[in-house]
């Protein structure tokens, strides 16, 4: 699996979307993303590659697009 | 300057004069932005006296008592841009304040907590222990002060875990797993002060058990008026964390519901820290003139954080002292300060009534 599909799958399970309806989601946009999604979507991520995101980033990852920048620091490329 | 450049400074190194210059200006803009958004608070500051478009000082910045976030729905941005509504948690037969929050303002709240409380435990993430029951988060749309607050430290755990059952009673089992999955690392103890005292540091003394908590920080809120009321001191809370758990990093902050984020953190020597995002002034309890440091009044707090709701400058309900200014042997600059209690009620009604809606 790439790293894309493994972004978009833990984003399909957590938000309940296709992968069609990703692009343009944002932190607090739907009813699920809220502050308790994102940080079992955080704990998904991490899990899933193998990484720890600083609390600063957590804040930074505002949206599907702002996401894979924010893994990108972490040498995760997600493309 | 904006609240972002604000943001850009680290939590404790603006001297209390540089401070001063940024924060006049962004107040005084403050205070004309919801002015001219939100006519209740436009009526009253007419009534103070005060004049849409002068520059202001810190000191002048109108204040709007923080009961009248009881009374009256403030709002300072259209109503389909508000996207949450945080209440207070307010003792049993009080009214609750109602804080209005755009997308902007939230992040802003967010980012500020960050900012402060990374600056004690540092940049990564790290298990979290949350004295409390998971129940306090149960309904997703019931944003209580204490669900507020578990909500915003969630930020700085990882795992994060709930020490107590619904019936607010010691749950072994996930502590003994916490402290398993934790190892030799750092974890972050989180909860409120009375909830840490009663339900977790007295039920273990209860229970005649220890645990292996030394490579903890805690971190605790929401006052001290309770166990005040059990004579309880802050000596004895941190000496019955030590030794019930071991932990020799106990960490108090002052902190309110209308000023979410802009917490007043407790350093090594004991003294709560005014950050670069907001700033406290005490005012007399007879005239409301500024006292001098470390003679105790009302405490006055100030945020250029508060865009969405005319909260940028609040008068308080409790007393404190300014204890000192950018010299606390800890190295931080800016004001620390020292909380002595609560007004008494009749002089809190007395604030709200002066004000005719």
């Amino acid at each position: 699996m790439t790293n894309l599909e493994k972004y978009n799958s833990i984003f399909r399970r957590a938000f309940r979307k296709t992968d069609e309806e990703l692009p343009g989601l944002k932190y607090q946009g739907i009813p699920l993303w809220d502050s308790i999604g994102h940080m079992d979507l955080m704990n998904d991520l991490e899990e899933a590659f193998d990484i720890r995101i600083d609390t600063q980033d957590v804040l930074d990852f505002t949206s599907y697009e702002k996401g894979k920048e924010v893994l990108g620091r972490y040498g995760i490329a997600v493309e | 300057m904006t609240y972002d450049d604000l943001l850009a400074y680290d939590p404790y190194e603006l001297q209390q004069d540089a401070k001063e210059r940024i924060f006049r200006e962004l107040l005084s803009d403050l205070t004309d932005h919801h002015r001219k958004n939100c006519a209740a608070y436009d009526k009253a500051c007419a009534l103070l006296g005060d004049q849409i478009g002068t520059e202001r000082t810190v000191e002048t910045i109108p204040m709007v008592p923080v009961s009248l976030f009881k009374t009256l729905s403030l709002c300072s941005v259209p109503e389909d841009e508000i996207f949450k509504t945080m209440t207070s948690s307010g003792t049993t037969g009080q009214q609750t304040s109602k804080i209005f929050l755009d997308r902007q303002t939230a992040a802003w709240q967010q980012r500020t907590l960050e900012r402060i409380v990374s600056s004690f435990i540092g940049p990564r993430r790290i298990p979290m222990l949350i004295i409390d029951s998971p129940n306090v988060l149960r309904d997703r749309n019931l944003f209580s002060a204490r669900g507020a607050g578990i909500l915003g430290f969630s930020i700085f755990g990882t795992r994060r875990r709930y020490a107590l059952n619904e019936r607010m009673e010691l749950d072994f089992q996930t502590i003994e797993q916490f402290i398993q999955e934790a190892g030799d690392g750092p974890v972050l103890i989180f909860g409120f002060t009375y909830m840490i005292w009663k339900y977790f540091c007295q039920a273990l003394r209860n229970a005649g058990r220890m645990l292996p908590l030394e490579h903890g920080i805690l971190i605790h809120g929401g006052g001290w008026k309770k166990l005040q009321n059990e004579a309880v001191s802050a000596e004895e809370f941190r000496a019955g964390l030590r030794e019930t758990c071991g932990l020799s990093i106990v960490r108090d902050y002052y902190g309110m519901a209308e000023q979410t984020g802009c917490i007043y953190m407790e350093c090594e020597c004991g003294h709560l820290h005014v950050s670069s995002y907001s700033d406290i002034l005490i005012r007399s309890m007879d005239d409301f003139s500024c006292c001098e440091n470390g003679t105790e009044g009302v405490i006055q707090v100030l945020t250029p954080m508060a865009h969405s709701y005319p909260g940028h400058s609040i008068l308080t309900e409790d007393k404190g002292i300014i204890l000192g200014i950018d010299d606390c042997p800890c190295g931080r600059k800016g004001k620390y300060i020292r909380i002595t209690g609560r007004i008494p009620k009749a002089e809190v009604r007395g604030c709200s009534d002066t004000y005719e809606g």
